[in-house]
């Protein structure tokens, strides 16, 4: 890495950041409960839109979790979710009707408002449908986590993407509103997953699991990425930059050891693949949204016309975190 | 006779309050330091809530961190204060305000009532021990660290360069031995009281507060001078992990530490409620006679160490990508990799898979799919039979393949028609055994009923991607076990080698070979490799066939030698 890639970055960062500024413009406050945050809080950042029928259960996840506060960006909802999170306690939201693919599919909101607000926090960035898991999420609560890695040094925590999903077809079992997900996407790919490195980000690239093998098994190289540093002891200068997979500066990325050991790693439970699916890949695929032209949502609709069937018979039942540590999908690193 | 406890307390000021009065409770005099840090507010507040507990006292704050002299400053002033002000005490006992006693307070007592004269201090010589982490070990004690390592990590660093460019050293103080160990400690009065009091201690002092961590040093040195009987063990369990900063005990450690040993544990996680409520409450509870184990918690973290620094080998994921040749295994369990077998012999798979047991696929790596062993689709872990997938990240393919299946050896065939990418991947591989019968690849273009042209076309390309395998595989990188026989000579006697193969893949379930895979027959293969030879291609990885030998050609049995004295 020489002086002038390094600080080729460093304008890159900057460039984003000025971006994320102009878009905080397309936010409407609509409920603003950030002086409640204490200076050790944990917070949550989220971008929605018609995730209605998911949100309790999502709220109610990470609050037993120990998030202190959530932030959302409602992207124009219309199914009432942006009251509902209106009249939560620990909730601050913003609204905005711009497009989403223009605002890098969420990332200049979100950065916007992580760095107004979560300069010297611990945060979490994820989406409705991603349930963070983490060595010993049973007996410990985030916080001890972040004190762990506050005590190490350690500024990000990986947590790859694992996609969930049902035995049988997707739309067998309707998802009933404040019902756990994972009970009924309770199934995953659990060793198809190839990593390669980016080595202009110093992040890892994976992907695979059900999405590659049925929906991008003709062009593997188009499947989504499924690396992600969602949890950040956030600093102002830091941002995001595609998605949660990549941060600058890029030393957060590091998140993976190269001479053989093993850093602690988490897993978000991708619960995305449930009844709601069908419909949702069809409006998206509408709005055109999404991120590579939607392709993701084109390969998708051409496949679940066919057979919406991901469960195979090498499928892995979820248990809990420690059978994705025995899995090696996550790892406890030295965290005992 | 009693003994003290000194304190050290910088955050968590409300679980120190709760072991303090646990101390307390027992009768033993506290002495509490709390660092410069804590602000003047919070500290009054501290004290305040404490000051109805009898034989407290609050000493004079320094501030400490980590790695610096401050530490020891405090120890030394709190120790002081103990000493003079507290006359019935015969130990002292160093504590922090995140160490827990997990025994009653009481067994400590009558331990040390027992053992009047014992200083229980580790301490150990720089020159023995591997302690330290990040390359400084005797350099703690030769140069100077006047910059922070966690403020000032780079100025630190430069210090430290500049010193070992110049070759600066210090010299030790009246010559003693430097010694280091845990910084929690155990000292009877007259040790202490004798290295507070030695008239040289402003020089010990002068040395000390320029030396890197301190507080593992100072007090380790210096009893040694003066103690009559020292133990070097800390009472206190406290796990260090890879970097040197101790692992934090939580609620599911609860049942690890009840079958501890130990008397007092650090270091406690604040919110660990569940761990306080059991040792500092519920005392005939926590006594809870249980076995004691504490091999376990030392296995517990030393694992966890081992898994930081080497891994588990084979495994590359989201937290592990080893750089190459830095993977500590490149897969995570033997496998065997056969090139040529299944083309000379009819039943080969069948027959090794009934030989060893093993698991034997196909050509996984073949153009048109991975064939699985008995035609799955799928495998462990769903690795899909896609060839697109496959080549898309050949490797790792391997690599998820060899993981996902840990616990059942792996066989594959491979040959010059497969996708070539992984052959130097294997060829690294210490966990691969690789057979190879180089020129059996003609075997199939001789059977097969194609024109002669095309037979000479792909015959001419098998023979140049084989002869660069072979390249690979007797390079000097090699790792991987690797046997390679031209098919001439190994049918010439096929038995040996293949017994060699199986007591080396170590499942045999019979000594020897009752049964062996059925050759094809090969009767006119010479002829089929002289036409190439007139066809101007000339095969050479099978080694010399001459024209006229058939496989089916009986050999007449040599005689047996004579033996000659």
């Amino acid at each position: 890495m020489g002086l002038i890639n390094s600080y080729r970055l460093r304008l890159q960062r900057k460039r984003w950041r000025i971006r994320a500024y102009r878009k905080r413009r397309e936010l409407k406050e609509i409920v603003n409960r950030t002086a409640q945050i204490k200076s050790d809080d944990i917070l949550l950042y989220c971008t929605q839109r018609n995730e209605k029928i998911r949100l309790p259960y999502f709220l109610d996840y990470y609050r037993k979790m120990g998030v202190g506060h959530f932030f959302f960006v409602d992207n124009d909802s219309d199914d009432g979710s942006l009251d509902y999170l209106r009249d939560q306690p620990d909730v601050s939201v913003w609204r905005t009707r711009a497009s989403y693919k223009r605002a890098r599919f969420g990332v200049d909101w979100l950065n916007y408002l992580q760095i107004k607000h979560a300069h010297g926090h611990w945060t979490l960035t994820v989406d409705p449908d991603e349930f963070l898991v983490y060595p010993f999420c049973d007996t410990r609560p985030l916080r001890a986590l972040t004190d762990w890695l506050d005590a190490s040094s350690i500024k990000s925590f990986s947590a790859m993407l694992l996609d969930m999903y049902p035995k049988g077809r997707l739309d067998e079992q309707p998802y009933q509103s404040g019902q756990d997900p994972i009970e009924i996407a309770s199934w995953f790919d659990s060793g198809n997953y190839s990593l390669s490195r980016n080595y202009k980000f110093a992040n890892l690239w994976i992907q695979g699991g059900p999405r590659a093998r049925v929906f991008f098994k003709d062009a593997p190289a188009q499947a989504p990425a499924l690396n992600k540093v969602p949890l950040v002891k956030w600093d102002r200068r830091y941002c995001y930059v595609s998605s949660t997979h990549m941060l600058l500066p890029r030393g957060l990325n590091q998140v993976y050891d190269e001479w053989g050991g093993e850093k602690a790693s988490g897993v978000l439970l991708h619960a995305k693949f449930i009844d709601t699916f069908s419909a949702k890949a069809a409006e998206e695929l509408e709005r055109g949204q999404h991120y590579a032209a939607s392709v993701e949502y084109k390969a998708y609709a051409a496949s679940l016309q066919t057979d919406p069937q991901l469960w195979c018979k090498w499928s892995e039942k979820y248990i809990n975190w420690r059978q994705l540590e025995i899995l090696g999908l996550m790892s406890k690193g030295n965290w005992a | 006779m009693t003994v003290g406890v000194v304190m050290l307390v910088h955050t968590a000021l409300g679980r120190a309050e709760q072991v303090a009065r646990h101390w307390a409770a027992a009768g033993c005099p506290i002495v509490i330091h709390v660092d410069k840090a804590v602000p003047r507010k919070t500290y009054d507040v501290f004290v305040q809530s404490l000051s109805d507990v009898p034989d407290l006292k609050f000493c004079k704050r320094f501030r400490c961190e980590w790695g610096t002299w401050g530490i020891v400053a405090g120890s030394q002033s709190g120790s002081e204060l103990m000493l003079a002000s507290f006359p019935q005490v015969r130990h002292v006992y160093l504590a922090s305000g995140s160490c827990l006693p997990l025994r009653p307070v009481k067994e400590l007592l009558n331990y040390l009532a027992a053992r009047p004269r014992t200083d229980f201090i580790e301490s150990a010589t720089t020159a023995d021990v591997p302690w330290t982490v990040g390359g400084l070990d005797e350099e703690r004690f030769t140069m100077r660290f006047p910059f922070s390592w966690k403020r000032h990590r780079y100025l630190f660093d430069k210090a430290v360069a500049v010193q070992r460019a110049l070759g600066l050293k210090r010299r030790m103080p009246n010559g003693i031995v430097p010694h280091m160990g845990s910084q929690w400690w155990c000292l009877t009065r007259q040790t202490l009281s004798a290295i507070l009091q030695d008239p040289e201690r402003p020089e010990y002092d002068r040395y000390f507060r320029n030396v890197w961590i301190p507080d593992e040093s100072y007090f380790q040195t210096l009893a040694r001078q003066y103690a009559l009987k020292i133990e070097s063990r800390s009472l206190t369990l406290s796990k260090f992990d890879f970097q040197g900063k101790p692992h934090i005990f939580y609620d599911d450690h609860l049942q690890l530490l009840r079958r501890s040993d130990c008397f007092v544990a650090r270091k406690i996680w604040p919110y660990a409620d569940r761990l306080y409520e059991a040792f500092l409450t519920d005392e005939a509870a926590a006594m809870k006679k249980t076995e004691p184990n504490p091999g376990k918690i030392d296995r517990i973290f030393a694992k966890a160490v081992e898994r930081r620094t080497r891994g588990r080998s084979g495994l590359y994921m989201q937290s592990r990508f080893p750089n190459e040749d830095w993977e500590n295994g490149v897969t995570a369990a033997p496998y065997s990799m056969f090139q040529g077998f299944a083309e000379l012999f009819e039943n080969f798979e069948p027959w090794l898979a009934k030989a060893t047991g093993a698991r034997v696929h196909g050509h996984l790596f073949a153009p048109d799919r991975a064939h699985y062993a008995d035609n799955q689709t799928a495998i462990n872990g769903a690795l899909s039979d896609s060839a697109i997938i496959r080549d898309y990240n050949g490797k790792a393919f391997l690599t998820n393949l060899i993981w996902n299946t840990r616990g059942e050896r792996q066989c594959f065939q491979f040959g010059p028609a497969d996708n070539q990418d992984v052959c130097w991947r294997i060829a690294k591989d210490p966990n691969a055994q690789v057979s190879v019968i180089t020129g059996a690849w003609s075997v199939p273009l001789f059977r097969s009923n194609k024109d002669f042209a095309d037979i000479r076309r792909e015959a001419a390309l098998l023979q140049k991607i084989e002869s660069e395998h072979m390249n690979i595989l007797r390079s000097p990188y090699t790792k991987a076990r690797v046997r390679i026989w031209t098919m001439a000579e190994f049918i010439e006697a096929p038995m040996e080698p293949l017994q060699g193969i199986l007591d080396e893949i170590g499942q045999t379930k019979l000594r020897r070979i009752a049964e062996v895979p059925k050759m094809v027959d090969l009767s006119g293969f010479g002829q089929f490799l002289q036409n190439l030879k007139n066809q101007g291609m000339h095969p050479y990885m099978m080694g010399d066939f001459p024209v006229e030998r058939g496989v089916a050609a009986t050999q007449q049995r040599p005689r047996k030698p004579y033996l000659v004295q």
